[in-house]
């Protein structure tokens, strides 16, 4: 039964991680970036909503709503100073460098704006728990919700990109950002959109990740923007089913990892599945190889 | 006589060594004349170590033209590997050719997990293989935790689960996983630092001015056209990559051996150790050796004189590591820096005058 | 006369479609060949063919007898096929100097230690590294640009600067990508007269892609003209542009 639990665990885990990983592939996909702070707007999500709560006392569907606003506008505000101006410099690396900075600033941000301490997050969910097999497995409320929030997503964002004029021209600008252009499609525009959306996906993904592990500090969103990257790499950087399957699986690995190999080692053992993704299969589980033009 | 001509990439590592040796002779003229804090001189061997990391870095990001986020890694390993060395050998040889042993073996051991790392990571490029050497480092951090090496009167032992699982027969445990190493000879000081500067300087000067070099410089330039010309992509990417960990891997010599405990913490040898070298290397401007050595200085001692900053340090870190991209990169500034630029001014003001 | 270079039934596809198809050509040592062809007839494909870049589907490729096909660039390079890029690709934050010494790379040898420890060995390699390096300059005319970073060259230049680079790393055959593409008329011409006095002075055998009719027609001695990845025509220069299909596929209907 516990191998049971772990692997709801690890499902749970995973929707969050595809959740963020989503963020991670869409703003790839379509900016050809890395975005390093995507994690750390995780974290300034989870703050926005825990400050709503206890200071504000909002109620939780309202912080909610509040952290996604934040972090949607903070996720727009970055594109626009720090991202956009380097988008045709002549080396990539200055992007994902800048971007590295980002990172390190809203961490250090926060921690000057709210200090070292852990704060200990209230979850927002008020589903019951559902026990089974007499009692042997409970399946949080936290983990029904956040399964349910990360296929909701998964498929709004699949209708989202197939069914709208905007989800064509992100199709558009990730497949060539130049014809894109030349065909009157609003690159910058549609870059600033995929960051949007990104920014908030990881809000929701920081209320839940807060919600099922409940403390939350400035470096709360790196691990798991980190691990989440892994994610999107596993599945194949830039599709959103990769996203999703990669995440899932990502979660069950570090789970089990925990449970039955060593749990000082399972961000090593995430880590690992990365180097062996990236050596066995580099474009992942559904992504593409992509040729370089000469 | 022969007419003494330098050309002027000699004339510029010449500068770059003797601002090193100079440096180094106003510090040691200051301690003599005891003038520098006991603080400033924790400092010391400490800003040796950085300024080999931001070189070595530079070495991958600057002149490679790739982005390593596991440097600390690297110096990690040339820590542990020496400090377990250098307590092993304790009291069985001279304390010079020990550390000169030390140093030979944390630079070979850095170099080998180098290699190990490079062959499968170099195949990827830009963001992979920044992600993925970034693991890398978090990898050897999480596996130095649980790292429990003993040794008595059988041998060595060796467990992944605890002190106790060593069985040991009294003995030593050198490697006792978080605690890390305890009590390795303090070898390190600030002539061997600086001297160890100098031939980091020496290595990847000449390195950048021969054959290999201009390899090296091209695949950076221009992938697509270095094959053209015939230029082995993996073997020159490895070579920068390979040399590059084995002087993070001195670093780590040098650090080790400076201090009575040695662990590895996220603070150390964690991905934070490595964006701040990267902060050297893009203050010091991407490419430039002797910017990356002297931003290493600045950045370590600016935090350290200013007490009050050092809350800010980090903040102030990640507003560097924007702005100067921001300045540097952003071809709109660029062109900004191109319409403004004093010379340039001057030029026109030139041409007005001329022109009435 | 005896062949260069010969390609046998080259093809290749991409997703499904077929960018160049039973491709046939020969070259023969010391001849200026041209390929010509309206956009996307799969010219530079071709390039990318015959320097390892894309691996074909099908056929075979010889230079100077030697079966080079499916090779990869840098043997490539090695076997003696060298090149320049239609979107100029130099070492844009090196010397002149430099960029021509990166082409020198497989013919001048020394090892790493020699290299940073400056032994003699070191000092006398780089010494005829120079010199051959400023020998070939000499020949663009680019000799007093020498320690200039590539990327601050006037255009015309830099392309000039590619080939010197390409023929520093000492081809039997050489491959032009429209090298006149964005020269003005006396640039063009210049570059007309540099391509003949390197085809007599290095005694090159020179295949080059051009969309200027004029630059194609002054100096090349063969023609293959592509359209839709297939030989539509091929032969002596002054034939193949009377062509009626050329004419066609070329001014269009």
């Amino acid at each position: 039964m516990s191998f049971i639990s772990y692997l709801i665990n690890g499902i749970s885990l995973g929707s969050v991680y595809a959740i963020i990983a989503l963020g991670y592939t869409m703003v790839y996909g379509i900016a050809k970036m890395l975005n390093f702070a995507h994690g750390d707007i995780i974290m300034v999500g989870g703050y926005a909503a825990f400050i709503s709560m206890n200071s504000l006392g909002v109620n939780p569907i309202l912080a909610v709503i509040l952290s996604v606003v934040i972090c949607t506008i903070l996720g727009l505000v970055i594109e626009r100073v720090a991202y956009r101006p380097l988008r045709n410099a002549s080396s990539p690396l200055a992007v994902l460098i800048t971007a590295i900075g980002v990172s390190y600033l809203l961490q250090n941000l926060a921690l000057l704006m709210f200090g070292a301490d852990t704060k200990s997050f209230t979850s927002v969910v008020t589903v019951p728990a559902v026990v089974l097999a007499g009692g042997k497995l409970t399946i949080s409320g936290e983990t029904i919700v956040t399964v349910l929030a990360c296929m909701i997503i998964m498929i709004g964002l699949t209708l989202f990109i197939n069914k709208t004029k905007a989800g064509q021209a992100m199709l558009a600008v990730s497949e060539d950002r130049g014809a894109a252009q030349l065909m009157g499609i609003n690159v910058n525009g549609t870059i600033a959109l995929t960051f949007a959306i990104g920014s908030a996906l990881a809000a929701i993904a920081a209320v839940l990740l807060c919600s099922a592990y409940p403390s939350l500090t400035p470096y709360t969103g790196a691990m798991p923007g980190i691990k989440a990257f892994v994610a999107a790499v596993f599945g194949g950087i830039g599709s959103i089913p990769g996203a999703l399957i990669g995440g899932i699986l990502l979660g069950i690995i570090e789970i089990l990892g925990k449970a039955y190999i060593s749990s000082q080692m399972a961000d090593a053992i995430v880590f690992g599945v990365l180097i062996v993704v990236l050596l066995v299969k580099p474009s992942g589980l559904l992504g593409k190889q992509i040729q370089e033009k000469v | 006589m022969k007419k003494l001509k330098l050309n002027k990439t000699t004339k510029n590592n010449l500068i770059t060594y003797g601002i090193v040796i100079l440096a180094y002779i106003i510090v040691e003229a200051m301690l003599a004349g005891g003038q520098i804090s006991s603080l400033m001189k924790g400092l010391l061997v400490p800003l040796c170590v950085y300024v080999i990391l931001a070189v070595s870095l530079n070495l991958v990001v600057g002149i490679l033209g790739e982005l390593s986020l596991g440097h600390a890694g690297f110096m990690c390993v040339g820590a542990f590997s020496s400090a377990f060395f250098s307590k092993c050998t304790a009291g069985m040889m001279p304390d010079g050719l020990r550390f000169f042993l030390a140093l030979l073996i944390g630079a070979a051991i850095a170099a080998l997990f180098g290699l190990i790392i490079g062959i499968p990571v170099l195949r990827l490029k830009g963001d992979y293989l920044a992600i993925v050497t970034l693991a890398f480092g978090e990898i050897i951090k999480n596996l130095i935790n649980v790292f429990f090496i003993g040794k008595d009167a059988n041998g060595f032992h060796f467990s992944m689960k605890d002190a106790m699982s060593l069985n040991m027969d009294g003995g030593d445990v050198i490697i006792n996983g978080p605690q890390g190493i305890t009590g390795t000879p303090n070898d390190s000081t600030f002539t061997i630092g600086v001297i160890l500067v100098l031939i980091t300087l020496v290595i990847v000067l000449h390195l950048i001015n021969s054959r290999d070099g201009r390899a090296i410089m091209s695949i950076r330039d221009n992938r697509i056209a270095a094959e053209s010309v015939g230029i082995n992509i993996t073997k020159y990417k490895l070579m920068a990559f390979i040399i590059s960990a084995a002087l993070a891997g001195v670093a780590g010599v040098l650090y080790a051996h400076n201090l009575a405990t040695l662990t590895a913490l996220p603070k150390n040898f964690g991905y934070n150790q490595s964006i701040m070298i990267l902060v050297f290397v893009v203050l010091g401007g991407i490419g430039s050796t002797r910017g990356s050595m002297i931003a290493a200085v600045v950045l370590t001692l600016l935090p350290e004189l200013l007490r009050g900053l050092n809350d800010y340090r980090m903040l102030i870190y990640a507003i560097v590591l924007i702005v100067m991209m921001l300045l540097n990169w952003s071809p709109k500034a660029l062109e900004m820096r191109e319409r403004y630029s004093p010379k340039r001014l001057l030029a026109k003001r030139k041409e007005a005058k001329e022109a009435k | 006369m005896e062949n260069m270079l010969e390609v046998k039934n080259l093809s290749i596809s991409f997703g499904g479609l077929r960018a160049v198809s039973e491709f046939d050509m020969n070259i023969g040592k010391g001849q200026l060949y041209g390929l010509i062809g309206p956009n996307g007839a799969g010219k530079t494909t071709i390039f990318n063919l015959l320097t390892g870049v894309y691996k074909p589907d099908e056929g075979i490729v010889k230079l100077d007898g030697q079966d080079i096909t499916g090779k990869k660039t840098i043997d490539i390079n090695k076997a003696g096929i060298a090149r320049t890029f239609q979107n100029i690709r130099l070492f844009s934050q090196m010397s002149v100097l430099d960029n021509v010494k990166v082409g020198l790379h497989n013919h001048y040898h020394y090892n790493t230690l020699e290299g940073i420890l400056r032994l003699p060995r070191y000092r006398k390699v780089e010494k005829e590294m120079n010199e051959r390096a400023m020998e070939l300059l000499k020949v663009f005319d680019l000799e007093k640009d020498a320690e200039y970073l590539a990327s601050n060259l006037p255009y015309g230049q830099q392309r000039k600067l590619e080939i010197a680079r390409a023929l520093a790393t000492d081809p039997k055959l050489l491959l032009l990508d429209e090298p006149a593409a964005g020269m003005n008329p006396n640039e063009t011409k210049e570059l007309m007269e540099t391509i003949s006095f390197v085809r007599e002075h290095f005694n090159m055998t020179i295949l080059l892609i051009e969309h200027d009719m004029k630059l194609v027609s002054g100096i090349c001695e063969e023609l293959t003209v592509l359209n839709f990845g297939k030989v539509l025509a091929q032969g002596p220069t002054a034939e193949v542009l009377n062509d009626p299909q050329v004419i066609t596929a070329y001014l269009g209907e």
